[in-house]
């Protein structure tokens, strides 16, 4: 985010695109409806009517992967009308030509006719965001699972440029990060070609950086991202795979495929707290202890370093995941040894400048949000105060694409899947508990009424769905809250997993997996 | 401003209640249905005071400071109006507090105890005992409650669902869902934000049985999604027994229902608990150092074969940054490689 989350309360308008918040960020989407109350106007985009739309003053049913006709057709109608900060767009901004250049080929009748949704409902959610002072955008998987992931990043970027939103207080783009610590596994140079901080492994004065610290030489060509790496096991060029904390097997698109690379991998070692769906697979299995087990950070969505604590003793013979992998760093001849996390993150500030002043001292109470350059600097709240990071804030408009798989007379329905409040991720945790499971037992997909009726499909019917990479069973519920010839499915369950239909074709940049969009056939089961 | 409290002065800031002002002055005043982060409702009069040159005593709760305001908090009247407030409620409360999981944390037990009210003594008909235990994390025991409508504002105001009300008035009057439907069949989406603020043993989570004095609370940030809220894990012996949320932290003293209810995942028989190696298709149990061996003998074997760039990792959004700046770390610098990645992009 750029913004944090208390800033919510005061914005003067939230544009809430492809995120389901009260469902899968519940704190934020509970401070939303409260900004609401305090006087703030909501715009809702989503396929499926989610609680929020409740409480919007327009909400936009739009066609699962037509985000960019959407938000372009929105920045027609605020350039045609003169809602945009001429003056920050001047002082601020490069490359607006471009920008309206392509813009005024999205008239709201046009983006409309894509997005399946009504142009006066276009034109005012541009009035209200473009009329406020202060607007917030708040989006997550809805808008980047997609193959045009990135456009359409680029373009709500756009947007909250065009109407001064940047580096603005309440205001800003904002992406809600979905796991408890995915910003900081990227933070911490959780990417093939990121170092911690991002800083990139192919700049030699990084290189050199890292190598000094560390005293080994490092390689400056960049890694394989998760789809490389499981096309790599298929052809034989990635023999050794090591998993910690991850479940591949129920959570990434294409499960038929995962399934072949775990069995075809030389060695496969996974780390874990429970014997899961991808660890049954493994060569070695190794044990760790759960975030109640251990000490150390994470960074939230917002960017704040938060502590974790150790409340209890690791069970059995399990260990925090920091201290297996530094046992078996030493197993495998690299002697350093941290006596604990607090150490690993001194290193972490020294070497990560957004975390220079983050020590565990400094975070005791309440965090603080990086970039954080030093031990004086009290943290970020909003970024790009005064200037983009990069500068001047650079337009890059984009056009609508189509999703790579499109509806067609064998798989008539648009698929799309998404998480529920009940379950986290792939069940390993949520689905150990009681209450839990008795209120959301196992997997169904979501159909409206319209379609369930012209196939003879009833509330609770078994059913089977079939795309072109797999086939599973399960139960159909029959929701208003969804659109005609769009299924929805969450993807928490293993057992009628929803990824086996789903498409793993990318996004060319951020290599992110098309699981918003996917053509289906739905049946009765016999 | 200025005002006097209990005969000293005080500079004020405008604005204030005369219950915040004690409370910057360090004086406590009793309260039950207060709550700093909700529209004031007055409804329980246990934080009454007296102000010079008005005839009855203020809700110090919900009436603001005015400048040269001359507040009393200990007269005698006002300590009299508070047992009074006090024994109508105890009078109307099953005394069982040997039993009840919330004793050690109950506010009606501790104002009791500080005010000497040891029972109630308007006699008449207890209210009929309803109970809701349809939602699986809950229970509401009406026999306990207080009518205090925290649980209801909470629910309204901050959590935004609206799931319950308080239904008739006086004597009979309950917390419930509309049409009395049950927990279960209503809006509620368990997010247990009601149990967390109820100041009794009415709304209670239905947990393993631990007394307040015998655990500790560790304050931690939640394992589940992005927003980080922070929670208190209370702990037993070596078990999580309950989640309460923090207040002063981003989350508000808010908690969805994976944070609030969704711990016992930790103590779970299910729990790995020795490293495992597969031999002929099936795990055997195996120590530390029989794992890192076999680990290491097959880096061993590999890595001169085909290279560092044969090797791959995925490091965990779940685990910390400590953790997964480490594994980045065993891979590019112990390995060699930077094919490292995550599921950033699920
Ligand atoms: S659990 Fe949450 S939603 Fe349900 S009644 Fe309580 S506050 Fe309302
Ligand atoms: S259930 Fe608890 S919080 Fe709700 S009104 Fe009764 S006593 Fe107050
Ligand atoms: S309590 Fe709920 S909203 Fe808060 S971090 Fe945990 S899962 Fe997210
Ligand atoms: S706390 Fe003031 S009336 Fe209840």
């Amino acid at each position: 985010m750029t913004n944090s989350i208390e800033e919510i309360t005061d914005t003067d308008a939230m544009f809430v695109i492809g995120s389901n918040t009260t469902e899968n960020h519940p704190i934020i989407g509970a401070r939303m409806k409260q900004a609401v109350r305090n006087g703030s106007k909501l715009i809702v985009a989503d396929p499926r009517r989610i609680e929020l739309a409740d409480y919007a003053d327009v909400y936009l049913q739009l066609k699962p992967g037509t985000n960019i006709a959407l938000l372009n057709g929105m920045m027609n109608v605020i350039l045609e009308n003169g809602l945009y900060d001429k003056k920050y767009i001047d002082e601020r901004c490069e490359n607006f030509d471009e920008l309206v250049n392509i813009i005024k080929e999205y008239t709201p009748e046009r983006a409309a006719e894509i997005c399946g949704v009504k142009s006066e409902d276009i034109i005012k959610a541009a009035t209200i965001y473009g009329e406020a002072d202060k607007a917030g955008i708040y989006y997550t998987m809805g808008v980047t699972q997609h193959t045009t992931g990135t456009n359409a990043v680029m373009s709500i970027s756009n947007l909250a440029m065009l109407c001064g939103n940047i580096g603005k207080e309440s205001a800003g783009v904002n992406p809600l990060r979905g796991q408890n610590n995915v910003q900081g596994a990227c933070d911490m140079g959780g990417l093939p070609a990121d170092l911690p901080g991002y800083q990139k492994v192919f700049k030699p004065e990084v290189i050199e950086k890292f190598e000094n610290a560390w005293r080994v030489k490092l390689s400056p060509k960049p890694g394989l991202t998760i789809p490389e790496i499981f096309n790599g096991v298929h052809d034989g060029s990635i023999k050794f795979l090591y998993i910690m904390g991850e479940n591949p097997m129920v959570s990434d698109p294409d499960i038929n495929h995962v399934k072949e690379v775990l069995e075809h991998v030389d060695f496969l070692v996974v780390q874990d707290i429970f014997m899961t769906e991808t660890a049954e697979y493994a060569d070695v299995v190794l044990p760790a202890a759960s975030f109640a087990e251990k000490d150390g950070t994470f960074s939230n969505t917002e960017r704040r370093v938060q502590r974790v604590r150790k409340a209890i003793q690791p069970v059995g013979e399990s260990k925090p995941d920091w201290q297996i992998l530094m046992e078996l760093m030493n197993y495998l001849g690299f002697e350093k040894k941290y006596l604990h996390p607090e150490k690993i993150m001194e290193e972490i500030s020294s070497l990560t400048p957004s975390y220079g002043g983050i020590t565990y001292d400094r975070i005791n109470n309440g965090g603080i949000q990086w970039p954080c350059p030093d031990k004086h600097h009290p943290g970020t709240k909003y970024l790009h105060k005064g200037m983009m990071a990069r500068g001047r804030g650079l337009f890059m408009p984009a056009e609508y694409v189509e999703s790579a798989e499109m509806p067609d007379s064998e798989y008539p329905y648009i698929f799309t899947t998404g998480r529920i409040l009940y379950h986290y991720h792939t069940r390993t945790m949520t689905g150990r508990v009681e209450g839990i499971n008795e209120i959301a037992p196992s997997s169904y997909v979501e159909i409206n009424e319209v379609n369930a009726n012209k196939l003879g499909i009833r509330n609770g019917d078994r059913v089977k769905l079939t795309s072109r990479r797999g086939q599973i069973e399960t139960t159909a519920k029959i929701s208003e809250i969804i659109d005609e010839n769009v299924l929805f499915m969450p993807f928490h369950f293993a057992d009628g997993a929803a990824n086996y239909l789903t498409n793993s074709a990318t996004d060319p940049i951020a290599k992110i997996s098309e699981l918003k969009v996917a053509a289906v056939r739905i049946e009765k089961a016999k | 401003m200025n005002i006097t409290i209990d005969g000293i002065q005080y500079e004020i800031k405008k604005n204030t209640t005369i219950l915040q002002a004690c409370k910057d002055a360090g004086i406590n005043i009793p309260t039950l249905c207060h709550d700093e982060r909700l529209n004031p409702s007055s409804s329980c009069r246990l934080c009454l005071v007296e102000v010079e040159g008005t005839k009855n005593p203020v809700t110090s709760c919900s009436t603001m400071v005015r400048d040269n305001m001359v507040v009393n908090t200990k007269s005698k009247d006002v300590i009299k109006a508070r047992k009074d407030v006090l024994n109508l409620i105890i009078s109307n409360h099953p005394m069982e507090c040997l039993t009840c999981d919330k004793s050690g944390n109950c506010k009606l037990q501790d104002y009791s105890y500080e005010y000497g009210v040891a029972e109630g003594t308007f006699k008449g008909a207890k209210r009929t005992p309803k109970t809701d235990t349809s939602n699986p994390f809950y229970d509401y025991d009406a026999r306990k409650c207080i009518l205090c409508g925290l649980c209801v504002r909470v629910c309204d105001e901050l959590q935004g669902t609206a799931a319950i009300g308080i239904e008739n008035r006086g004597f009979d009057a309950v917390v419930t869902t509309p049409y009395n439907e049950g927990l279960i069949n209503s809006k509620c989406v368990s997010c247990g934000n009601c149990v967390s603020v109820c100041p009794v043993g009415a709304l209670s989570p239905k947990r393993q049985k631990y007394r307040y004095w015998e655990n500790k609370k560790i304050r931690t940030t939640c394992s589940y999604c992005g927003v980080g809220c922070q929670m208190d894990l209370v702990v037993k012996g070596d078990k999580v027994v309950d989640v309460e949320p923090a207040k002063d932290a981003l989350n508000n003293g808010l908690l969805c229902v994976k944070g609030k209810f969704a711990y016992k995942f930790i103590n779970h028989p299910d729990r790995l608990k020795t490293p495992l190696i597969k031999i002929n298709g099936r795990f055997e149990e195996a120590t530390w150092d029989e794992a890192y061996r076999y680990i290491r003998k097959k880096v061993n074997e590999l890595k001169p074969e085909y290279g560092a760039d044969s090797f791959a990792g995925l490091t965990s959004a779940r685990c910390t940054n400590e953790e997964n700046y480490l594994f980045q770390k065993l891979f590019r610098a112990v390995i060699g490689t930077n094919n490292v990645d995550h599921c950033a992009r699920l």
